[in-house]
């Protein structure tokens, strides 16, 4: 939340709108610890997300179940959802959110994220499945310019 | 249908099945008892099924002719992970059920498992904005099971940590109710000034939030040169900025139209309820644990309790944003009045030797490790220690077996018995008054879920 | 205001007890009925109520007469116009344990015995709505009990992937 605001303006990266749609977002940032109640909720919202779409997972308890290790907690939401960048942090400090954003955009734009995928080290995307091939990366060109 | 087709369907049936709770959700009227339906009507006081008839809520409408919807638990205005849903005949609320547990993170149990000293690290995730004042429940209650007394000087810095933790968790609550309501210079104002705060505690503690800064024998390291200034700073700032919050929405129409006598409590049914805090001082019950049963400190500070009148929702928000001004006047005092010495207890038991000991004796470093490694034992006992925090009456009730680490660690936690007023607060309001509810109702997941 | 210390009625066993002003020990028979007592006497807020689970450390202090089980129920009561707290502790029961609700005295125990049903199976006779309020409907198990384990998933810290 505080990475919106004034103090470290996310809005200068483009990044100011939280749509409040899964339909509409391009990126889910799964933030803080997620339970085994929450987890298939997490998979509904991520699926509904359209495709091109990528995730964050910040913080520790998102990313590997932090401080948690026990019968509450999913150990990692990589279990759930396929993750592009980890963020880590109890809690990530906004700075660190930022940077993960920035990282991510990083990737994009030189299509090093593509590769992964297409090398089958993720689960984001099946080619045969998608009609969006990794061959064209349309998102990518669109994406930060030089 | 293709094949695809049969898939998705397949795929998005069986999510539905595994996020559906069963009996936790708000069900239809003909599958509900009649106590359940009382509650989900909010008629708090008529409690007994004899009193109580479940034909006469809402008699003329059938089953078909409302509409049970769902809000979250992913929702923008939810305030974290919870799920409400709501029976609607139209735009308006028949029925509120809140299933909450979507951020359960087992800290009871992990609380069993952590040494004294660790405990608070836990601790400090529950309501995790207001951290210091979660850990500072948690470590007098460990003190008092341990019978020391922390020294003067870690009283008082103990309670301006608090105040100051209370005034950020108050900020944050101004800014995302400013937000539910709309104003989005709301929003930032307050984290803007709340960056003020978490610097602050940055440089004390090393860490913006979730700070293990109180620990149980005093705190762990003393404020850092120069803290009069940079606290004063803090108070001057945010005390000027509160009347700029004052012209941007107290005396604002829109916003007074929205919050004045929307959702109103009377004081027996808040009782009842045993909801604390802003809650139950909206209705009148001037109940601040602060005043009425003081510990730190607090009874020889100079601070006023704010208490509202009508239990509505502007109640709440008046009294929040006055509870700033309020904290800022005993932070004041703390600077003017903070007294020398130790910032902990110097007891053998509890602290460790000075680190520059360690290399020289041999006592102090098995000293140091014994305590950092198994920690120190504590008695066996029970105890329950209570605070007040932003939200209300925070307890923690410890059991001890004698042992290095805690037999049953049990926070009560304000927000998970306040959510029980929900139900009541919003019948018969509409469903965007339902964002304010919450709102003003100030509920924190982590600490509810625990 | 002169606040006198609070008591319970004959055939209540009480104690001292750190931050209250009374600790007491009814059995399951007389728990409804003291709590009432206490909420005619102006105790007008229920704080708080949790199970406790002593599997391992059955040998707690408790006053001469109390029968221990494995389980016991700790209600916090807070009186606001005399400013005292009191604790009252009953002792549930072993295998299956069992008490009474306080719902129709403080309508804000509900969620506090829903939490006590789902993480120890504390049952709770007359209350609305007995389900599980933190863990998925399906959840199988108490997790607060000694018996259960924490759930810990074994992580290795090496660079070679092994178990996580």
């Amino acid at each position: 939340m505080a990475a919106g605001a004034a103090d470290f303006d996310l809005a200068r990266y483009g990044m100011e709108v939280f749509r409040n749609s899964p339909r509409q977002a391009d990126l889910m940032i799964v933030a803080g610890r997620v339970s085994q109640k929450m987890a298939p909720v997490l998979r509904q919202v991520y699926d509904q997300m359209m495709e091109p779409k990528w995730v964050i997972s910040m913080g520790v308890c998102a990313s590997t179940g932090g401080l948690f290790n026990n019968y509450a907690i999913v150990q990692g939401v990589d279990q759930i959802v396929p993750v592009d960048v980890y963020a880590p942090g109890c809690p990530p400090s906004p700075e660190t959110l930022m940077h993960a954003i920035l990282t991510l955009h990083e990737q994009i734009r030189t299509g090093e994220l593509m590769k992964r995928r297409t090398e089958g080290r993720s689960l984001a995307i099946d080619p045969q499945q998608s009609p969006w091939t990794p061959d064209v990366p349309v998102a990518v060109r669109m994406g930060t310019p030089k | 249908m293709s094949d695809d087709t049969v898939r998705t369907v397949e795929r998005f049936d069986r999510l539905t099945a595994e996020t559906s709770e069963g009996a936790q959700e708000l069900l239809r009227r003909d599958v509900t008892k009649a106590p359940e339906i009382g509650r989900e009507v909010g008629s708090v006081l008529r409690v007994d099924g004899h009193s109580f008839d479940p034909n006469s809520v809402d008699y003329e409408r059938r089953d078909d002719e409302t509409m049970i919807i769902n809000m979250g638990p992913s929702h923008p205005s939810t305030h974290g992970v919870l799920r409400l849903m709501l029976e609607l005949d139209g735009e308006f609320v028949l029925r509120t059920k809140p299933v909450i547990g979507y951020l359960h993170t087992g800290m009871e149990k992990t609380g069993e498992e952590l040494s004294y000293v660790q405990g608070a690290t836990n601790v400090t995730r529950m309501d995790y904005l207001s951290p210091v004042i979660n850990e500072l429940c948690y470590s007098m209650a460990v003190e008092k099971l341990l019978g020391i007394d922390v020294p003067e000087r870690a009283i008082w810095i103990r309670m301006m940590m608090s105040e100051l933790n209370r005034m950020s968790s108050h900020l944050v609550w101004m800014a995302t109710n400013g937000m539910d309501l709309g104003s989005t210079s709301m929003m930032i104002y307050g984290l803007r000034e709340r960056e003020l705060i978490l610097a602050f505690f940055e440089k004390t503690a090393g860490l913006r939030l979730n700070l293990n800064y109180v620990r149980p024998g005093g705190v762990a390291a003393d404020l850092p040169d120069g803290w009069q200034d940079d606290v004063l700073v803090i108070c001057d700032t945010i005390y000027e900025r509160t009347f700029e919050y004052d012209q941007l929405l107290t005396g604002q129409p829109i916003f007074r139209q929205r919050l004045i006598g929307v959702a109103p409590m009377t004081a027996e049914e808040a009782l009842a309820l045993c909801v604390t805090g802003p809650l139950l001082r909206s209705t009148g019950v001037p109940w601040d644990l602060r005043r009425t049963m003081p510990y730190l400190a607090y009874d020889q500070v100079e601070f006023d309790v704010i208490v509202g009148t009508y239990g509505d929702n502007f109640d709440r928000y008046a009294i929040r944003l006055n509870e700033i001004r309020e904290s800022i006047r005993i932070v004041r005092q703390c600077i003017d009045m903070m007294p020398t010495g130790d910032y902990r207890s110097q007891d053998p038991k509890v602290t460790p030797p000075p680190r520059a000991r360690i290399g020289e004796s041999m006592e102090a470093l098995i000293h140091h490790f014994k305590l950092f490694t198994e920690g120190f034992h504590v008695p066996a006992g029970e105890v329950y220690m209570a605070v007040e925090s932003p939200r209300g009456e925070l307890g923690c009730y410890l059991v001890a077996d004698g042992g290095p680490k805690p037999y049953r660690m049990h926070t009560r936690a304000p927000s998970f018995v306040n959510l029980q007023a929900v139900p009541l607060l919003m019948r018969g309001g509409m469903v965007s008054d339902a964002i304010t509810v919450i709102s003003t109702v100030d509920p924190v997941m982590g600490e509810v879920d625990r | 205001m002169i606040a006198l210390s609070p008591s319970a009625p004959p055939g209540v066993l009480t104690s001292e007890a750190h931050c209250a002003d009374l600790c007491c020990y009814p059995t399951r028979g007389q728990y409804f009925a003291l709590v009432a007592s206490f909420k005619a006497d102006d105790f007008e807020m229920c704080v708080d109520l949790c199970g406790v689970d002593y599997l391992e450390h059955p040998d707690r202090a408790l006053p001469q007469g109390v029968m221990r089980t494995r389980f016991e129920v700790v209600v916090n009561l807070l009186s606001l116009s005399k400013r005292q707290r009191v604790r009252v502790r009953v002792q549930a029961g072993d295998d299956e344990p069992e008490v009474d609700s306080l719902f129709v005295l403080f309508p804000g125990t509900e969620a506090m015995e829903r939490e006590a049903f789902d993480l120890y199976g504390v049952l709770f006779t007359n209350h609305p709505d007995l389900t599980r309020i933190l863990m998925p409907e399906e959840w199988e198990g108490h997790p607060l009990r000694k018996d259960y384990g924490s759930g810990r998933v074994p992580v290795q810290f090496k660079e070679a992937p092994g178990p996580r």
